[in-house]
């Protein structure tokens, strides 16, 4: 097999690479994380975490997905395991049967990651605060960074508190 | 038929509007073996009840039997969809169902501050153990565990399969996990009140379990809503119905791979709701049914109309793409539900039509009478057959709401509700089956009341429909049969 002489050239040893530029290095690595997080950072891994609701908050995050609001071109998706998630969606008054399950998926979450109360449940245990059953909110089992109020909130208002944490993360 | 023999010594209680009958405990175990449909089993401090129907003749026969030192003879060995009932029967009040097939916790995950909690004395702290499982003879079988956290976007149930290549051997389901103790929450409020819990049962049949906890309390109180309020709360239903309806076909639709068919269901649905909230100032006509009345007029009739019309024109493409190819071959023979396994566990709505179990609550209600309501049946039993159901319902729900509009007459919205005392049963068909409220008012408050959601059939015919069934299958049988979590998990 014959090489081109350009690239012989190269393997041949001895031969001296010319030098790199370290303010060259450095000033492209600092455009390129920059133009990435404004870019790749738009970006954010969902996954849903029902801690007892009644499915109405579900059926409004299923809208969200579905074609009319298809939340995937804003570059949020919805993934299966907590280990691929960034975000916790958190539906649900938060019963105690489900606080282990929910503790379990935060844990498993990569950091950074941020916890999503979606509805009235979430937010501070809605109709069903001081049930023998239930704790209240999800912030008493994981720190909560966004809140969505609403019994459902609608999937204009879950779409305007999403794209205000992907811009919060985009910057 | 309703056995006579047996309840010739029973004690009659006075329950609207079908009196309850307090059987001695060897007519309520005789009881189990007649030929009627269990509806539920639940209890209060004192008795134990339960709700049959006759399903020929639409006759409902409540029959209670009291609580011996804790005890109260089971239904199970009879009626294998009597198990779960006594468990969960067990866990909040604390009564025993002496020889029932299956004594393990079900709403108690030994999570709660107490044992019992609807019994009149707190029982101890539980056992900080969740409920096992059921032992699998071979212990070399996989297990695949799925939920409460298993990605999508659902309801938070646990379901254990046992496979063995790519066959499932054994499905087991945990629920209990949304239990937010609503019961005890219901009780001593007000109905209008409590009704915020009946409207938070099934966020998906939420008109449904207004209306039926509504009727209940009407009952009770021996009072009607006023006629405009009747035809209300049925239109709030049927929209609920296509709604509902749309979305279990669109996800059906997305589990079969069918993307476009999915597109075209959620697109609908999404207009429907968004003409039902111009309409009823709700997406989902949450807390729109209270008790007396209806809490939301019909605004703006014309956009509804609208949107119903958009989904009339769409809906012979929808049957074209579930009886095409693709999805014809993917549905035909998957989750087959037979008609004596929906019989056993009295399965209603559109798995038990699709099975030919033709039963539908509506049948009971006065408003629909008037307006000759056609009930769809199919015999396959499969998710092609329960697609085809559910597609001819929209068709029928589309006219029946263009009908009640039309007769829609002019009046008051609600009544006022006396503050006196009774019993009362009431019905009404959500999108998954048929929904029962009963409750007791003591001057004007809640003294026992128990919801039965569809879920309570349809999850013990899923096991047995998973039973047997492919791996790649389990995602497509959860979207066939609906399976609602919330409503019975209370």
């Amino acid at each position: 097999m014959t090489l081109p002489p350009a690239i012989r050239r190269i393997l041949r040893p001895g031969h001296a690479l010319p030098p790199v530029n370290d303010a060259t290095v450095q000033s492209l690595a600092a455009r390129l994380e920059t133009a990435g997080q404004a870019r790749l950072g738009r970006s954010l891994a969902l996954l849903h975490v029902n801690t007892g609701s009644c499915n109405g908050c579900e059926l409004e995050v299923r809208a969200l997905t579905a074609a009319v609001y298809d939340l995937e071109r804003y570059g949020l998706r919805f993934v299966d395991s907590p280990r691929q998630a960034d975000v916790l969606l958190v539906t649900g008054p938060l019963t105690r049967n489900l606080r282990e399950a929910l503790e379990q998926a935060w844990d498993a979450t990569p950091e950074p990651k941020w916890v999503v109360a979606v509805g009235d449940c979430a937010v501070d245990g809605g109709v069903f605060k001081g049930s023998y059953a239930v704790l209240g909110g999800v912030g008493g089992s994981v720190p909560v960074d966004l809140t969505i109020a609403g019994c459902p909130p609608s999937p204009a208002r879950l779409l305007a508190g999403l794209r205000g944490l992907l811009e919060a993360n985009a910057r | 038929m309703i056995p006579d023999a047996l309840l010739s010594n029973a004690r009659v209680e006075p329950c609207s509007p079908w009196p309850r009958h307090v059987l001695p405990a060897p007519d309520w175990t005789a009881l189990a073996a007649a030929p009627l449909h269990l509806l539920g089993l639940w209890a209060d401090t004192q008795q134990a009840h339960a709700l049959f129907l006759d399903e020929a003749d639409g006759v409902v026969l409540p029959v209670s039997v009291s609580i011996e030192a804790g005890i109260f003879p089971a239904l199970s060995p009879h009626r294998p969809g009597a198990a779960w009932y006594e468990r969960m029967v067990h866990d909040l009040w604390g009564h025993t169902a002496a020889g029932g097939v299956d004594s393990r916790p079900w709403l108690d995950h030994g999570t709660w501050a107490h044992a019992a909690p609807l019994a009149t004395r707190a029982g101890p702290p539980p056992a900080r153990e969740p409920p096992d499982f059921a032992t699998d003879p071979d212990d070399t079988r996989m297990q695949w565990p799925i939920g409460p956290v298993a990605g999508g976007v659902g309801e938070a149930a646990h379901l254990r399969l046992i496979l063995h290549g790519d066959r499932v051997m054994r499905a087991e389901a945990r629920l209990g996990y949304t239990h937010k103790g609503t019961l005890a929450l219901m009780r001593g409020k007000l109905p209008r009140i409590a009704a915020r819990f009946a409207a938070r049962l099934a966020g998906d049949s939420t008109v449904a379990h207004a209306t039926a906890f509504a009727r209940a309390t009407e009952a009770a109180l021996a009072v009607a809503a006023p006629p405009r309020a009747a035809i209300l709360r049925a239109m709030m239903g049927e929209i609920e119905r296509i709604a509902g309806h749309l979305d279990q076909l669109g996800s059906l639709a997305l589990a079969a791979c069918a993307l476009d068919t999915h597109a075209r269901c959620s697109q609908q649905r999404e207009m429907l709701l968004r003409a039902t909230e111009t309409a009823f100032g709700h997406r989902l006509m949450m807390d729109c049914v209270v008790p007396g009345g209806v809490a939301a007029d019909l605004v703006a009739p014309q956009v509804l109309l609208r949107a119903m019309g958009g989904i009339a024109t769409e809906l012979p493409a929808l049957w074209r793409s579930f009886h095409g190819t693709a999805l014809t071959a993917r549905l035909t023979g998957t989750a087959l539900a037979p008609l004596p396994a929906v019989l056993a566990l009295s399965a209603g709505g559109v798995t038990g039509r699709a099975s030919g179990r033709r039963w539908d609550a509506r049948r009971l209600d006065p408003v629909y009478a008037g307006i000759g309501h056609v009930i769809p049946t199919g015999s396959g039993g499969d998710s092609a057959a329960r697609a085809s159901v559910r597609l001819t319902e929209i068709g029928e729900s589309l006219r029946l709401t263009g009908r009640l509009i039309e007769t829609l007459p002019d009046g008051p919205l609600t009544i006022a509700l006396p503050m006196s005392s009774g019993e009362g049963i009431g019905c009404a068909e959500a999108i998954h089956g048929d929904v029962w409220h009963w409750l007791r008012l003591d001057h004007g408050q809640i003294a026992a009341v128990f919801p039965r959601d569809p879920g309570w059939a349809l999850w013990p015919l899923a096991e047995t429909v998973l039973t047997g069934a492919p791996v790649e299958d389990v995602a497509l049988v959860r979207c066939s049969l609906g399976l609602p979590v919330s409503g019975m998990d209370l």
